[in-house]
């Protein structure tokens, strides 16, 4: 691994060398821990630790809340009451589960667009930004079938609402959903698969994690700068970095803690505030809610899949290209999932040699909007379909193609850079100019 | 930069978030209740008199099936002695598979489900309603006066206008906390339905309050425990992000040639 030059593990009693020489783990976990980590990060690195700290409080309150939870149509409701009534603790661990979800989201999103904000997603790390992106589809998934699982109007009808977006597939969308709900509607079968791959994909999200952190810990972690560590000799890469234990795991925890504080207020205090009340009764697949709105999470691509309907001419002209296979509500799903893919496509469309926004003097806004524009998504998402929101969702979904497939693209070429510092070393000492080498005192 | 947008995210998040259906919705007043804020209690009298307003009223259609009659003797509800709720339980008939047949109920027996096929179970009512909403689906009502669920019921039992109609053989009531203004169910409360053994006012707004206050204690019997378990977990997690924060401080002083604590 050509990596940043630092120490490494030196086994050193028998022990340790018998160890070593049969299973590095030891050594492993040390060049892990003691990673040299660019020391003028911010606090939008925090993020990582949170959502590592969250995938395991959702695994490890999820194991439990499967003890006692029944998948079944007829008993799942009233085994999630079960929880909150007689299990020990069970409103807690379910309230820190639903709330965990939400903490979760809040998380990802702050982390990708930190990403997209200091260029994280630029060379060389494009596999850490690909990974992310399929840890973020994995999590929307897990997500959404955890949803399902208390059985209420929302996840039923949520479920019918989100397996009916395959359905719109040409051709084969119809059987593809059959496939995927184990029969012609919503029903136990669903309840069954969506239960035992909700407990699967979180396992798989912990593999995609360790390969995430694999890749940043082979190129190093960017830093608000977008400027690289010096390697060419232990003593230079020393001068832009501190070793990620005790610097950072500190500061991360300290982070974390602050963060957490405000998730038990949420789950002490106002634990439904982010669900929806509809969720607190039971499936009814002859009741159609009033309103079919999906957690907050989803609602940006939400508003973009509804956004595009048969009246918008871009969608009329697919349709008319190609005879009317690529129809309204397919045209949708493609906005849908497109928006994801166009974000996932960042390293490739981004034109610019700068990596970081902070010397960036266009982009700046650009990306200012961009963060509206999502917020603003969000909130489309949850008004219902009629005008004015309608055109709203519109213009906002253009924005989100924008960015990605005209602007960064332009951007490069038309924006005039400013200056980035040379090294991490001179960034840090501007900000604190009395630290003297960098190296610490003691 | 970022700050700047993370502190408006933050409050663009908060805004955006919750309260997410909107329109169409009756007038719903905002009742004073005792069990509301982070340190609101359940008031044990008032489930008692709540319960009684639901066994002499409510029970002749309406169900709490997921409630167990035991729970009326747990720490923060209505907390009766248990030979009294041993006593109560009586009250009800349960459907025993092992006998075969009907028996009084037990303690350990759930109440019983919805006598009137298109009268809704009671049990979670209070947390499958909201009270208010938006403005704008913003979530900003609900931040500060609750989801609003008991408000809800309290409102919907004492907003009955006195109007009838006749509609494909049904005959609707007008009232102006349902949405779209016209309900099956006839009023089930006038005042003074009631009377408490301690005296306690039985006009309809005081009974209508009881009665939300004891199916917000149904939905959520645990609200207690909860907010203290979340109190104990604010102040101790504040607590060690003081010491983290001066932990933090101190190792990075020499880094960033600042003077140690």
């Amino acid at each position: 691994m050509a990596g940043i030059p630092h120490d490494h593990y030196e086994p050193k009693s028998g022990g340790e060398k018998w160890l070593h020489s049969r299973l590095p783990v030891v050594g492993l976990l040390y060049d892990t821990l003691m990673i040299p980590t660019p020391k003028n990060l911010n606090w939008m690195w925090i993020w990582g630790i949170v959502l590592t700290f969250c995938l395991a409080l959702q695994i490890v309150t999820g194991i439990v809340l499967a003890m006692h939870y029944t998948p079944h149509v007829d008993m799942a409701f009233a085994s999630v009451e079960h929880i909150m009534r007689n299990v020990n603790g069970g409103y807690m661990l379910r309230y820190m589960h639903a709330n965990g979800a939400s903490l979760f989201f809040i998380a990802v999103y702050a982390h990708i667009f930190r990403g997209l904000y200091y260029g994280s997603y630029k060379a060389p790390r494009e596999i850490t930004w690909i990974i992310g992106m399929l840890i973020y589809l994995m999590m929307m998934g897990t997500a959404f079938m955890g949803y399902v699982l208390p059985w209420g109007q929302m996840s039923f009808w949520g479920a019918t609402v989100i397996t009916g977006l395959f359905g719109a597939i040409p051709f084969v969308g119809e059987s593809i959903q059959t496939w995927l709900l184990g029969g012609p509607a919503v029903d136990n079968a669903t309840l069954n698969r969506f239960f035992s791959l909700h407990y699967l994909l979180p396992f798989v999200i912990a593999g995609l994690v360790i390969v995430h952190i694999w890749a940043f810990h082979t190129t190093g972690n960017n830093n608000p700068t977008g400027v690289e560590v010096r390697r060419s000799s232990k003593e230079e890469a020393e001068k832009d970095t501190l070793p990620f234990w005790p610097y950072f795991v500190i500061k991360d925890l300290f982070a974390l803690a602050v963060i957490l504080a405000v998730f038990f207020a949420v789950v002490g205090f106002m634990p439904n505030y982010l669900g929806h009340p509809d969720n607190y009764i039971e499936a009814n697949a002859l009741a159609t809610p009033a309103h079919i709105v999906p957690e907050w999470y989803f609602l940006p691509f939400y508003a973009i899949l509804r956004a595009f309907t048969s009246e918008v001419w871009v969608v009329q002209i697919a349709s008319f290209l190609t005879a009317g296979i690529i129809d309204a509500k397919f045209f949708g799903v493609l906005a849908m999932f497109g928006a994801i893919a166009v974000m996932a496509l960042a390293p490739w469309l981004d034109t610019s040699s700068v990596r970081s926004g902070r010397y960036r003097p266009m982009f700046k806004w650009w990306f200012a909007l961009l963060v509206v524009d999502f917020f603003a998504l969000m909130w489309l998402g949850a008004m219902p379909a009629e005008e004015p929101y309608a055109t709203f969702s519109l213009i906002a979904s253009a924005y989100w193609f924008a960015y990605f497939l005209v602007i960064l693209p332009l951007l490069g070429v038309v924006e005039k850079p400013l200056a980035s510092p040379d090294t991490i070393e001179e960034d840090f000492t501007a900000h604190y100019p009395k630290s003297s080498d960098g190296t610490p005192a003691e | 930069m970022f700050r700047t947008l993370t502190l408006s995210a933050v409050a663009a998040f908060g805004l955006a978030t919750a309260g997410l259906a909107a329109g169409g919705e009756g007038h719903v007043e905002d009742f004073d209740f005792s069990f509301e804020g982070p340190f609101g209690k359940y008031d044990q009298n008032q489930l008692q008199r709540g319960l009684q307003v639901y066994t002499e009223i409510c029970s002749a259609c309406h169900g709490l099936k997921f409630v167990p009659i035991r729970s009326l003797s747990e720490e923060g509800g209505p907390s009766l002695p248990e030979d009294q709720v041993r006593a109560y339980a009586e009250n009800f008939e349960v459907f025993d598979a092992e006998l075969d047949d009907f028996r009084p109920a037990l303690p350990a027996d759930h109440f019983p489900a919805s006598g009137l096929e298109n009268a809704p179970d009671l049990s979670l009512m209070a947390k499958a309603r909201a009270g208010f909403h938006g403005p704008y689906g913003l979530g900003i009502n609900q931040f500060f006066k609750g989801i609003g669920g008991a408000e809800y019921i309290a409102s919907l039992l004492t907003e009955y206008t006195g109007e009838e109609r006749e509609e494909a053989g049904v005959t609707l009531y007008e009232n102006k906390a349902f949405p779209g203004g016209w309900i099956s169910m006839a009023p089930p409360l006038y005042g003074e339905d009631v009377e408490f053994a301690d005296g306690h006012a039985n006009d309809l707004h005081h009974i209508a309050e009881d009665v939300s206050a004891f199916l917000m204690w149904t939905a959520e019997p645990k609200m207690m425990a909860r907010k203290q378990a979340g109190f104990v977990g604010v102040v101790f997690l504040t607590l060690l992000s003081v010491l983290l924060y001066l932990t933090n401080k101190r190792l990075w002083a020499p880094v960033k040639g600042k003077k140690t604590l």
